[in-house]
């Protein structure tokens, strides 16, 4: 790193300018420190977490020898899998709906769909656990039907974030392009394939990833629609931070921690880092 | 670009508002209905809801003890967002004005612990932050260092030093709190700020102001709009915050969330839990209503 | 004055050379800009007129050379400590501030009182025309109307020079050619030292004193405007201010008070004066296409009339008129000269049927004056 190069700096270099980089590299210790922390006491060999003992990965070997954990691993894979399918199919629509068409209530229907972004993460899972006890919702089925109170409550809050990363992509889509196409003769859903998806596939990936990983990182609401049978990585990893901390958990928030950053990882090899980011 | 009026293309109308419409209507607007309804009723046995219209969850809702909980949670929200405000600008700033190498892998640094799950970031860094972490470790490094100097010059050394405890109390849930929300903050100051036009900058710095009054004159009225969404995106999930609370506050530092959750999980008290959420939900709709007053309103990230 | 006046702004050997580009945006240049002069930067896109003039102002950093303002080396002056002022291309005019704010800002950071902020920014507005839309904020003004707010609010500054990037360049061509007799009389009425950069001609040529031109981030040549037009000192400057014939010969004569050349394009051409250059060398001859008479052949007396400064057989030319456009007050013609070559011949409508006088195909004759063409060695 260049920290102490002596060209001059030109007057807008701000990021240049030795307290900025000093915040900078400041803030980002702040947010990744506890994080390495907690990876590299993964592999700590002692039950107390602070001291180092030496290498080991007999905690990965107990996590994996944890049923529980490995259930609530896989629950919450299915759940985030599932609802990141419906959400992008429902907020896509969404999408399209309130950037084409003009229709009566507009500004109420558009207000409606995305209060679940501002409504409280609580208010939210109270909602849910009301609603399925009130309509006496079945529990107790087999997997994974066991998971659909919980996955229709993931769906519900990530599909209006999927609404408006396509919509801001698709404010710069040119109406005439699909208007070309038709007049090539393409039907409506040609034209919809071969020319509106291709333009939204970058917001498609974003939305896609930001509804994968806020279904995987929900704890809240699915604490409130879970029931006993049900548990989800989140809600495991709470009860063992609230009862016992032990390396296991480390352990565990290590895989979670890497499975993000491969997430990220493929999504940015699909897309790249400045439209992924762009469509934030 | 002219919308197209829905009577004109029947069909893809439907097509595309049917599912959309159809869930907004089932999975939210009747879960939050229950809700409102059950917020005017009564506890009648031990799963039973008398739906009688009463007002005296919301009577007990503004009690003294309840609305102290409210403002504590609104103060706590307040402080956080404003450290965020403060910590995050010069980060905002500093990857504006980076080189086109550098700026992707900052906007990444800041966007990867928001996809970093909640929970366990908020146990890494209770795990930091615990009374033999290294915050602690680090403090006492210091306290040694602050002692040896004393000597150096002559004086009586500090006294040994005791593990402070930073868990578990008021300030563990603002530090947890602005843990966790500063990537909010940052993106949305970041893209009001990379649209600024560069050369009012460069012209302000010509009509001989500093760096530091072309920022408060400049930069900051014109990133207005930035500012405000940054604010609104991180007070409101803090005003909601629950997680942190739990995990990372004393018994003192329950927040707003935490009261709701005990009626559910706890007191069973479901009408008065109903009618708390609803004064969460108002609040949200008061800090929104107050913000689409000013006269340009921002872009919601 | 016994002393010769000190230059304003001096360069001397500027280089700059961005981070991973490469070749120079600016290339070794020097200049001096004297006090109280109309000076002009011009040049095609990308020749670095813009980095040249942000050198000056403060917001790049040379990679080499040194730039004096006042005698004073500015290495280690920031922009908000020069005494000039910058006009911006996009004018860069604060969008939240209203336009008597806009004008005031550097007075107000300056710490000058209010009383005297106000009547300096008036003395301003009224200088640029602009009293009267004091409330205003910068939405609601037109873009000559904004171009002069960002003008106001650096000559409210009194600086020695005054620095303008492509002032012009958002206007429409009426209000453009309007702005620019007031920014030369604005210039005339405030005395300040003023530095534009263009890459219109003819703005150069209207406004300056004196003008650089700038080609690959070198200067091609500095002189003022009709020098420039006049005795271009090479083929980029030739072709770049005004538009030009080129024909390649070998220098057959060359004594002190006349030479001639022989170009296999245009034929025999003969100068009245000496040309730098030796005999036998390779030249290029530019000839303007107004400077080239066009006849119907078989007038052949009034063409030899008028060729009389040069001997028989030079400077003159036949061809076939292989196109024409009528522009009003002139005619453009481009003629198939008898070489191969083509030639660009303008000629005046000095009345209304002149465009009449000939047509597509016609077989013509034309011929210039002795010091008419300019020979070029590079
Ligand atoms: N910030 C920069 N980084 C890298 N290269 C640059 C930068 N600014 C300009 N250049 C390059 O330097 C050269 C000169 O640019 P400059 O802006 O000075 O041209 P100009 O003469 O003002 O052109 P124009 O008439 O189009 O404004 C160009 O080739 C340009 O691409
Ligand atoms: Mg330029």
């Amino acid at each position: 790193m260049a920290l102490f190069n002596r060209t001059p700096r030109a007057p807008l270099e701000y990021s240049r300018t030795l307290w900025l980089r000093g915040w900078v590299t400041a803030v980002m210790v702040f947010l990744y420190a506890p994080l390495i922390v907690l990876m590299v006491f993964s592999f700590n060999d002692s039950k107390r977490n602070v001291v180092w003992r030496g290498f080991s990965t007999k905690y990965y070997v107990k996590a994996w020898n944890d049923s529980t954990l490995v259930e609530a691993l896989v629950n919450s894979l299915t759940i985030a899998a599932l609802a990141t399918l419906f959400s992008l199919v429902l907020g896509t629509f969404a999408a399209i709906m309130l950037w084409r068409f003009r229709f009566p209530f507009k500004g109420a229907v558009d207000g409606v769909m995305s209060l679940p972004i501002i409504v409280p993460e609580i208010c939210l899972g109270v909602a849910f656990l009301i609603f399925f006890a009130a309509i006496d919702w079945p529990s107790g089925l087999i997997w994974p039907f066991n998971l659909s109170a919980i996955t229709i409550a993931h769906i519900t809050f990530c599909f209006p974030f999927v609404t408006m990363v396509v919509r801001s992509r698709l404010a710069s889509f040119n109406k005439e392009q699909e208007e070309a196409a038709k007049d090539l003769g393409a039907s409506e859903w040609q034209a919809f394939r071969d020319v509106l998806l291709p333009h939204i596939r970058p917001a498609l990936v974003a939305g896609a990833l930001l509804a994968f990983t806020l279904s995987l990182d929900d704890f809240v609401i699915t604490f409130f629609t879970a029931g006993p049978d049900t548990i989800t990585f989140p809600v495991k990893v709470y009860s063992m931070v609230r009862f016992s901390v032990t390396p296991v958990v480390n352990a565990a928030s290590t895989v979670l921690i890497i499975l993000t950053v491969v997430l990220t990882a493929l999504a940015l090899k699909y897309q790249g880092v400045k439209s992924i980011a762009e469509s934030h | 670009m002219a919308e197209q009026n829905w009577k004109e293309n029947r069909s893809s109308f439907f097509a595309s508002a049917l599912g959309p419409l159809l869930w907004t209507l089932v999975f939210f607007i009747v879960p939050m209905g229950i809700v409102w309804a059950y917020s005017f009723g009564r506890n009648a046995g031990l799963t039973e809801i008398d739906l009688v219209g009463t007002l005296d969850n919301y009577k007990r809702a503004t009690e003294w003890l309840y609305l102290s909980i409210f403002a504590k949670s609104f103060g706590v929200a307040a402080m956080v967002t404003l450290i965020c405000l403060i910590v995050g600008f010069p980060v905002a700033m500093a990857i504006t004005f980076a080189s086109e190498k550098w700026r992707p892998w900052l906007l990444l640094g800041i966007m990867l612990p928001f996809w970093t799950n909640l929970l366990v970031r908020t146990y890494a860094l209770m795990m930091l932050m615990g009374s033999q972490g290294y915050a602690n470790k680090a403090l006492g490094g210091l306290w040694g260092g602050a002692s040896w100097l004393k000597t150096l010059i002559g004086l009586e050394p500090l006294p040994t030093w005791e593990p402070v405890q930073l868990l578990f109390n008021n300030f563990a849930v603002v530090f947890g709190l602005v843990y966790v929300h500063l990537p909010f903050m940052v993106l949305p100051l970041y893209s009001a700020l990379d649209r600024l036009d560069r050369s009012l900058i460069e012209a302000s710095l010509d009509l001989g102001a500093g760096h530091f009054r072309t920022i408060m004159k400049i930069v900051v009225p014109l990133a207005m709009p930035g500012i405000f969404a940054g604010v609104m995106i991180t007070l409101i999930p803090a005003l909601g915050a629950y997680l942190t609370p739990d995990l990372m506050g004393g018994t003192d530092s329950q927040m707003i969330a935490n009261v709701i959750e005990r009626q559910f999980k706890r007191a069973n008290d479901w009408p008065f839990g109903a009618a708390l959420s609803f004064m969460l939900i108002y609040a949200m709709f008061i800090l929104i209503a107050l913000q689409g007053l000013r006269k340009k309103p921002a872009e919601t990230h | 004055m016994t002393e010769a006046k000190l230059p304003i702004i001096s360069i001397q050997n500027i280089t700059k050379r961005y981070p991973g580009a490469p070749v120079a945006a600016v290339d070794n240049v020097s200049l001096d800009i004297m006090p109280g002069e109309f000076f002009v930067l011009l040049g095609p896109s990308g020749c670095g007129k813009t980095t040249l003039l942000r050198m000056i102002a403060g917001f790049e950093i040379p990679t080499s050379g040194t730039i004096l303002i006042d005698g004073q080396d500015m290495a280690a002056v920031p922009p908000n400590k020069r005494p000039v002022n910058m006009v911006f291309q996009s004018y860069a005019v604060f969008p939240h501030m209203s336009v008597e704010q806009n004008v005031g800002y550097g007075l107000r950071i300056a710490g000058v009182g209010g009383d005297e902020i106000s009547s300096r920014v008036r003395e301003a507005l009224e200088l640029v025309k602009l009293d009267g839309l004091e409330k205003r904020k910068p939405d609601q003004l037109s873009g000559g109307q904004r171009q002069r707010v960002a003008l106001a609010r650096s000559l409210v500054m009194r600086p020695k020079v005054l620095l303008l990037d492509e002032p012009l360049s958002a206007l429409d061509a009426k209000l453009r050619a309007q702005m620019q007799f007031e920014l030369s009389d604005l210039q005339d009425e405030v005395g300040i030292t003023f530095v534009t950069v263009t890459h219109d001609q003819d703005e150069a040529l209207s406004m300056a004193g004196r003008i650089a031109v700038m080609n690959k981030g070198e200067v091609a040549q500095l002189a003022t405007p009709s020098d420039l037009y006049e005795y271009p000192a090479n083929r980029f400057v030739a072709d770049f201010v005004g538009s030009v014939n080129l024909f390649e010969g070998k220098l057959t004569l060359d004594e002190p008070d006349r030479a001639a050349v022989d170009c296999p394009g245009l034929g025999k051409v003969y100068l009245n004066h000496g040309v730098t250059g030796s005999h036998g060398s390779d030249v290029w001859v530019a000839l303007r296409p107004e400077k080239i008479y066009l006849h119907v052949p078989g007038e052949g007396k009034a063409i030899r009339a008028a060729a009389q400064d040069a001997p028989e057989d030079h400077n003159l030319a036949r061809g076939h008129i292989k196109g024409m456009s009528y522009l009003g007050d002139i005619t453009l013609f481009e003629i198939k000269l008898d070489s191969g070559a083509m030639i660009r011949v303008s000629r005046p409508n000095l009345s209304r049927h002149d465009q009449e006088d000939f047509t597509w195909d016609d077989r013509v004759s034309m011929h210039w004056r002795a010091d008419s063409p300019v020979v070029l060695l590079s």
